[in-house]
């Protein structure tokens, strides 16, 4: 169905002020890299809503399996000790 | 050690009574799947082809700030098919492959847009109920059990309000000026008025979909709920303007709390979804040629983009 002039997809990672992450934005489609980048700052930052814009090729991105139950997670959820609520200390102790 | 579908399924049925997102990797029935892709499809079609009737005036627009204004506008309609096709991307079809299903006529969008824009009215009478009846339909969709429709919806909501505030101005200017320019806008209003209404879809009693896509959340209210909500929210929006709806049954009901009004012709509304409208034709016409029309920089891109990858990985083996 593709046709001979179908552009690849790249999914847009936007830091919306400095001093934030980038976050994904969604997703378009380009012929390049240069591209991707214009079209995602005309698609996505139309009203400032960024001040740095990555672009990725969505078959680059290597992604977890995404089910909550997922085993792949099992290793943190049982180790209540790694949050500080873990521990139990007499209140009169400060500033812990 | 596979899940069995029984077992995903439930999954997916707990998932949407907890109110969570389904994201696309997730299991989802087929029918499901073919739902969103069908209704996110539809809308995406519905906002490029809705740039057509505006984009009509672009060119005339009365003054620079008018076409500034209108031509972020349209951009804006752009922006939102874009945003839609991505998520519609994300179960599993191709953008192109949509756009080929569009100009083949295989499949819809809104009723509306194939309506002429007859005047410069049209342009503040389609920001003002045009978009206003998008915004009810749109902002329970910002709710939509699927992740990226509802994201996507976000993002759009935010933006139409601008486009319906600017349309609002616009009429405000004209009732405000001459005899003429009043006389505009109300026949706008008389055209604009119930094709507006056929935006929601029609009546319950024949809308067989409604209780599977409310079952699965990506329905928030029925169409005769959403039809009545604009309508209240429309009417005193009318009167300050000063113009009047067409319809002889719109009155208050103090009973019910909500304005009554008459029944739109649904034989017109399924006419022009049908094909038949005054400019269905001219709008799939418009869109096959911009298509046509763009394949060879779709193509030469492309081709650029392979030279220049060629060139690159060519020097690294050198
Ligand atoms: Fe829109
Ligand atoms: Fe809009």
């Amino acid at each position: 169905m593709t046709e001979r002039g179908s552009w690849p997809l790249y999914e847009v990672f936007v830091r919306g002020k400095r001093g934030l992450n980038h976050v994904h934005v969604g997703s378009l489609h380009a012929a390049d890299a240069e591209m991707a980048l214009h079209n995602a700052r005309d698609l996505y930052t139309r009203r400032n809503e960024g001040v740095s814009i990555w672009v990725v090729r969505a078959e680059d991105i290597t992604a977890s399996s995404p089910a909550e139950k997922d085993p792949f997670f099992a290793p943190s959820g049982d180790k209540v000790y790694r949050h500080p609520t873990f521990y139990a200390i007499p209140e009169e102790v400060p500033h812990l | 050690m596979a899940a069995t579908e029984q077992e995903l399924s439930a999954v997916f049925e707990q998932t949407i009574a907890a109110d969570q997102r389904i994201e696309p990797r997730d299991w989802m029935p087929e029918a499901y799947r073919r739902t969103l892709i069908r209704q996110i499809a539809q809308h995406a079609h519905s906002e490029i082809i809705g740039m057509q009737p505006e984009g009509n005036w672009i060119l005339r627009a009365p003054s620079l700030r008018r076409k500034a204004i209108l031509l972020a506008k349209v951009q804006d309609e752009a922006g939102h098919g874009m945003y839609l096709y991505a998520a519609a991307e994300t179960l599993g079809v191709d953008r192109a492959e949509l756009t080929e299903k569009l100009i083949a006529n295989k499949q819809k969008y809104s009723s509306i847009f194939n309506y002429p824009t007859l005047s410069y009215a049209d342009v503040g009478v389609i920001g003002w109920l045009v978009d206003g009846a998008a915004i009810c339909n749109q902002v329970p969709l910002c709710r939509c059990s699927y992740g990226p429709y509802a994201r996507a919806m976000i993002r759009i909501c935010k933006e139409e309000s601008f486009h319906q505030r600017q349309g609002y101005e616009l009429l405000l200017a004209m009732v405000n000026g001459t005899e003429a320019q009043r006389e505009m806008v109300q026949e706008s209003t008389n055209r604009f008025w119930w094709p507006s209404l056929m935006m929601f879809g029609p009546p319950d009693g024949d809308s067989p979909n409604t209780r599977q896509s409310m079952a699965w959340r990506i329905k928030r209210h029925t169409n005769d709920e959403l039809r009545q909500r604009f309508v209240d929210m429309t009417v005193p929006q009318s009167e300050a303007l000063g113009v009047t709806l067409p319809d002889p049954d719109l009155r208050w009901n103090e009973e019910r709390g909500h304005y009554d009004f008459g029944e739109p012709d649904w034989d017109e509304f399924k006419a022009v979804i049908s094909g038949s409208g005054p400019c269905n034709a001219q709008r799939l016409a418009h869109r096959r040629r911009a298509h046509e029309n763009g394949a060879w920089v779709r193509e030469a891109a492309r081709a650029y983009a392979e030279k220049q990858t060629a060139k690159r990985t060519g020097r690294v083996a050198a």
